[in-house]
């Protein structure tokens, strides 16, 4: 695809003490498209997108938005570029203290000043989009399901109205069939919205389902990238042991960490 | 074991947190100087810092305050000192047992409590969802939470000072046999506006020391149920030494002259 890629990584590197995380990671996503990034647990994902949102930083290399060096901005300047991206955390880390619409209105009264009471119409048309009614608006996050929370999570995402939407496992935890609620509730709210994703996950049904394109990443690279339709002859002893879930091959599991 | 690589890991470490702990001290203080303040948060927070410590501290301050005229009468009647009950009451509790009591009850009450908060949102990863929202999670959590504790505990103190004395008043009245209209004339007369002004600022100072001890082993907790009681333990331990060492120095300071 012709254009600069909406974000973009250039030998990302990171490291906790003497554990490397991510050797070097290359990795370009279009505008509009739907990335999803596959690996075992403890591989770095969720490492890098928190060095792409900020919340982390890399030791080395560059990580671009929209064609724009973002790697070390701060304060103003990187609260601008996180105003196009939402999150949809793993275990949906909403705000317990707040209520159902206060979470899914935050990033608006807070990050964008809107009016409460607009703010509260917004988040309830949101939590309409993700199949929630007005009557959970008023709930505390303590009191939904894990699925509920998990679409509270995406409407929250969601009404913003961002750019980039990133998302750490959106189905672990949840029974298949709620799994696939939310994978359809993924790609009807989001995908066919033109808003660009990057997902990490290891769940394979997810991925299909989502994503254009597949990479993944082992040992703090990426080692596969290609279309979701060539990921099962991907041609790649890592990628074949990983999608048809094998113990034996050349992944080894380190059992100790 | 090698003895010379423990000790040089425990420098190393103790030099660590002490950087880590500066840098957050200077983020906190940098972010009180810019917009946005969140006053709402800071009422919400001396409301749960100051008011609802109230029953605690001034139940402390009144049995510290009898027990106190109780040892000088007791230790005082072997020179003949006993009549001096009032004025060594009113001196200790305003200079040193006010505060300090107050300091260590509102430090096992309020530093644990936010770290305990603080630490849960930490290892569900609604601190980085603050962040992907725009929102300054130091200006968010942190600020309200310090300038509360600051502004809180000069009044706590002031309220702790009169009740301590209160409580020494009904012991020398009712057991030692004082004379109220005396005992309270010999306190009043004997106070001076530096010992209750020395003991509120104290006050202010282990409010700012306990309300970043929370805030700073909270945020700073990882690894789960285990790491957040950890995080809560650290609060209140380091918060409650700090507590003391910095008394002494502030006693140092403002009884020089």
């Amino acid at each position: 695809m012709a254009g600069t890629p909406k974000v973009e990584l250039r030998g990302v590197k990171k490291r906790f003490g003497p554990k490397v995380v991510l050797d070097g990671v290359d990795l370009k996503i279009d505008h509009g498209q739907s990335l999803v990034v596959i690996g075992g647990s403890g591989t770095g994902k969720s490492v890098m997108i928190k060095c792409v949102l900020g919340i982390l930083r890399p030791d080395a290399g560059e990580i671009f938005v929209d064609g724009e060096e973002v790697t070390r901005l701060r304060g103003a300047a990187r609260d601008k570029v996180l105003k196009k991206f939402g999150m949809l955390f793993q275990g949906a880390a909403l705000f317990d203290s707040l209520p159902v619409w206060e979470n899914v209105a935050f990033g608006l009264i807070q990050g964008r000043g809107m009016d409460r009471r607009r703010a509260k119409d917004v988040a309830i048309e949101k939590l309409a989009k993700v199949g929630l009614g007005s009557d959970v608006a008023m709930l505390s996050p303590a009191e939904l399901s894990g699925g509920m929370q998990k679409r509270v999570g995406l409407a929250r995402a969601i009404a913003a109205d961002p750019e980039i939407i990133f998302f750490d496992e959106p189905t672990t935890g949840l029974d298949p069939i709620m799994a696939d609620v939310i994978n359809d509730l993924i790609v009807s709210t989001v995908k066919d919205l033109g808003i660009t994703t990057l997902s990490i996950t290891h769940d394979l049904v997810s991925a299909r389902k989502i994503a254009d394109r597949i990479a993944m990443l082992y040992k703090g690279k990426i080692i596969w990238d290609g279309p979701t339709a060539e990921i099962d002859d991907s041609g790649n002893p890592y990628v074949d042991q990983f999608i048809h879930g094998r113990a034996t091959g050349p992944i080894k599991m380190e059992v100790r960490a | 074991m090698n003895i010379f690589a423990a000790v040089g890991r425990m420098t190393l470490a103790f030099f660590r947190e002490t950087g880590r702990l500066s840098m957050f001290t200077a983020s906190a203080v940098a972010g009180l100087l810019r917009p946005p303040v969140y006053w709402r948060l800071i009422l919400q927070q001396i409301l749960r810092v100051g008011y609802f410590s109230l029953p605690v501290v001034g139940l402390t301050a009144f049995f510290t305050g009898g027990v106190l005229a109780l040892q000088i009468y007791i230790g005082g009647n072997r020179y003949g000192a006993e009549a001096f009950v009032p004025q060594i009451v009113v001196l200790g509790i305003t200079r040193e047992l006010g505060p300090v009591i107050a300091g260590l009850m509102v430090a096992g009450r309020v530093a644990a409590a936010i770290a305990a908060e603080l630490g849960t949102m930490r290892v569900t990863e609604q601190i980085d969802a603050l962040t992907t929202l725009s929102t300054n999670p130091i200006k968010y959590l942190v600020i309200p939470r310090v300038v509360a504790a600051v502004v809180s505990m000069p009044i706590l103190v002031a309220i702790a000072d009169s009740i301590g004395v209160f409580g020494g008043y009904i012991v020398g009245t009712q057991s030692l046999g004082f004379n109220g209209y005396v005992y309270i004339k010999n306190s009043v007369d004997f106070v001076t506006h530096q010992d209750v002004t020395s003991g509120l600022i104290k006050a202010a100072v282990f409010g700012f020391i306990l309300a970043l001890m929370g805030c700073y082993n909270g945020f700073n907790s990882k690894g789960g149920a285990q790491g957040v009681g950890r995080a809560t333990t650290n609060a209140v331990v380091s918060a409650s030494i700090l507590i003391l060492a910095a008394n002494y120095l502030l006693t140092n300071l403002l009884f020089s002259r």
